[in-house]
């Protein structure tokens, strides 16, 4: 294989956990609810897919089980701010702080053990073929399903929603729980495909980053995914500088995805007005229907 | 108002208990090793103490912050920068014996905090661009920046190649307060901070307006509150309070700059801020609920050979019951017929 198209799949790998974060958070940012604990999803969908993939063997388990621990975070965090009225941004940050800890807890017994990893099919990983149809599947239920106009209109006036007898908080939850199961399954893409193994804080900021593509994407889903590809590339900029033999200290390469987080996030929003109009209207206010 | 913290540290002992017992340990020995044990001399006292000063500190200048709706969540990258400058200005004077060289570290450490603060400070007043995701990746970048510098420029040429600067002189070192402990000056400046930052929020203008800012921004907007000099306030007092605790760090009992430097009290602080209830009294003691739960992990793993990252554990447990707890406090529960549904209380 020629070194382009080699660059090609590794750029692809290394954007794949932030495609998977990232629509998930889209989606759910879409309903109006603000989810800062991507971070904490991730790592806790992580270290779920790679104890159950290293006790049964069976990596596909493994994906299953990230999902389902994703969401499960999710649903606390959906309890406590959709039903329970908690802010959501404090909400948010609480649950990475909690899955920051938990993963790590629950991980210790399995930080050097050794698993089968996902074998890519013809080249591709089938997990990278699955995040690019969960792509297709957004964009076709965001913009051309009945549905996904009703989950945009939530998150645009879910007092309106409400007045012609949508479920609002019903369709919150689902959005949330699928932002979740996203995160996980971005989690379980790292420790079973990308680095398989289980390490403490293995996602180093990825979640966060997740947070701010949606941001840079303006909310559209075919930006999200250029914004996890050109990410993507520039964490590969760090290995790659290292097999050509680049003198320069590791950290200064480590920087760049967060340097460049913060450049393109001032960037995108330098344009108050762009990201106003974009943004879902209703994007982090608590709704209730008794008012 | 102060009913949901005391739930939540009741629900993470209740937690914890469980938790000790799934683990197969006897949960009130556990339970003993974990709270009290970690505080039953007055040389642990001291430890507690020593541990809650940088928590506090940071907490403190966060809720000022927070009670603005200024989203400072980097004050562990904040704490790092503060630590790199003090500890430059300690290893830059190391052969200048005056007393001069500790206030210059803890200005130079408290100048670093703020000026790693300003970045997203100066991004969101001037580019939008949100201070919660800015101040958080520049964490990261400041423990590279640590980094390279303990295995660069800074490191201890006698060092046997670890990844550690010079030792400091004896005169860059903070002064012990209690004799026989290890508690020193740096609860003294946290303390401080404590009353300083309810002068600030209770007594002052600015922090009367940074409150309105919080309470009713449109409100605030109509009385001629500047939004920028809301969200530069609350990142300067933030990131000075998270420079200074730095300092305290590497100018106490560690005494160098090493790559590591806190076990995460930037992030601690977070939750010390809330559950203080974002008021510098309440602060005061969720940071020694925070120190605890630190102190007890250690214990744990050393006496138990329970896993120390049941701290974080219960860090997360305690906030998120926190959130929770608020709800039931604020709202009453009616149960009409049919469905239960939450109603605001009269």
């Amino acid at each position: 294989m020629d070194t382009a198209a080699q660059l090609v799949l590794l750029t692809l790998a290394a954007g794949t956990p932030l495609v998977f974060a990232a629509l998930g958070e889209l989606v759910t940012e879409k309903s109006g609810v603000l989810n800062l604990g991507v971070e904490g999803m991730m790592l806790v969908g992580a270290v779920f897919a790679f104890i159950v993939a290293a006790t049964t063997k069976s990596p596909w388990l493994g994906v299953l089980a990230g999902m389902c621990a994703g969401a499960g975070l999710a649903l606390l965090f959906a309890v406590v701010t959709l039903t329970l009225q908690a802010n959501q941004v404090a909400s948010g940050l609480a649950l990475s702080l909690f899955g920051v800890g938990l993963s790590a807890f629950i991980g210790l017994e399995y930080v050097s053990v050794v698993i089968e990893p996902i074998k890519p099919v013809f080249g591709v990983n089938p997990l990278v073929l699955l995040s690019l149809l969960l792509f297709a599947l957004i964009h076709w239920f965001l913009y051309k399903t009945r549905a996904g106009l009703v989950l945009r209109a939530v998150g645009e006036s879910p007092q309106s929603a409400h007045a012609i007898g949508y479920p609002v908080v019903g369709i919150r939850y689902l959005a949330v729980l699928f932002g979740g199961a996203c995160a996980g399954l971005g989690g379980a893409y790292l420790s079973l495909v990308y680095n398989p193994s289980w390490v403490e804080g293995m996602t180093a900021g990825r979640g966060w980053i997740a947070l701010a593509l949606v941001v840079f994407a303006t909310w559209k889903p075919w930006r999200v995914l250029a914004g996890a590809y050109l990410f993507g590339g520039v964490t590969l900029a760090q290995f790659q500088a290292q097999a050509l033999g680049v003198e320069i200290p590791a950290q200064y390469l480590s920087m760049l995805p967060y340097v460049a987080t913060v450049l393109v996030l001032a960037v995108i929003s330098r344009d108050a007005a762009t990201i106003k109009l974009n943004a879902p209207a209703s994007l982090g206010r608590g709704f209730h229907p008794d008012g | 108002m102060w009913l949901s913290p005391i739930v939540a540290t009741g629900a993470v002992i209740v937690i914890g208990l469980v938790v000790f017992a799934f683990m197969g340990k006897n949960p009130w020995l556990a339970t003993y090793t974990f709270f009290i044990d970690p505080i039953d001399t007055s040389y642990d006292v001291g430890e507690l103490l020593l541990k809650a000063s940088p928590i506090m500190l940071c907490a403190v200048g966060l809720a000022v912050g927070y009670r603005a709706n200024v989203w400072n969540i980097g004050a562990e990258g904040q704490l790092i920068v503060g630590a790199i400058c003090g500890g430059g200005a300690a290893l830059a004077f190391q052969e200048v014996d005056t007393r001069w060289v500790l206030p210059v570290m803890l200005i130079a450490g408290m100048l670093g905090g703020m000026a790693w603060a300003a970045i997203p400070a100066f991004l969101r007043t001037r580019f939008n661009a949100n201070e919660i995701l800015v101040s958080l990746m520049l964490v990261y970048v400041a423990s590279l920046v640590l980094s390279l510098l303990v295995h660069g420029a800074w490191r201890d040429p006698e060092g046997f190649n670890f990844p550690q600067s010079k030792m400091f002189a004896e005169h860059a070192l903070l002064p012990i307060l209690v004799p026989e402990t290890r508690l020193h000056v740096g609860f003294l400046m946290a303390v401080l901070a404590v009353a300083a930052g309810w002068l600030f929020m209770r007594k002052s203008l600015p922090g009367f307006q940074m409150r309105v800012a919080g309470l009713a921004p449109a409100a605030a907007n109509y009385a001629g509150i500047s939004s920028k000099r809301t969200v530069w306030m609350g990142l300067m007092i933030g990131g000075a309070c998270a420079g200074l605790a730095g300092v305290g760090e590497v100018a106490g009992p560690v005494g160098q700059l090493l790559p590591i430097i806190s076990p995460g009290y930037g992030f601690a602080a977070i939750i010390v801020a809330f559950v203080g209830r974002l008021h510098p009294v309440g602060i005061f003691f969720a940071s020694l609920l925070m120190s605890l739960l630190y102190l007890g992990g250690e214990a744990a793993q050393m006496k138990l050979a329970l896993p120390s990252a049941v701290t974080g554990l219960f860090q997360g447990t305690l906030l998120l019951f926190l959130l929770a707890a608020d709800v039931f406090i604020h709202y009453r529960l009616r149960l009409v017929r049919a469905p239960a549904t939450v109603t605001r209380a009269a």
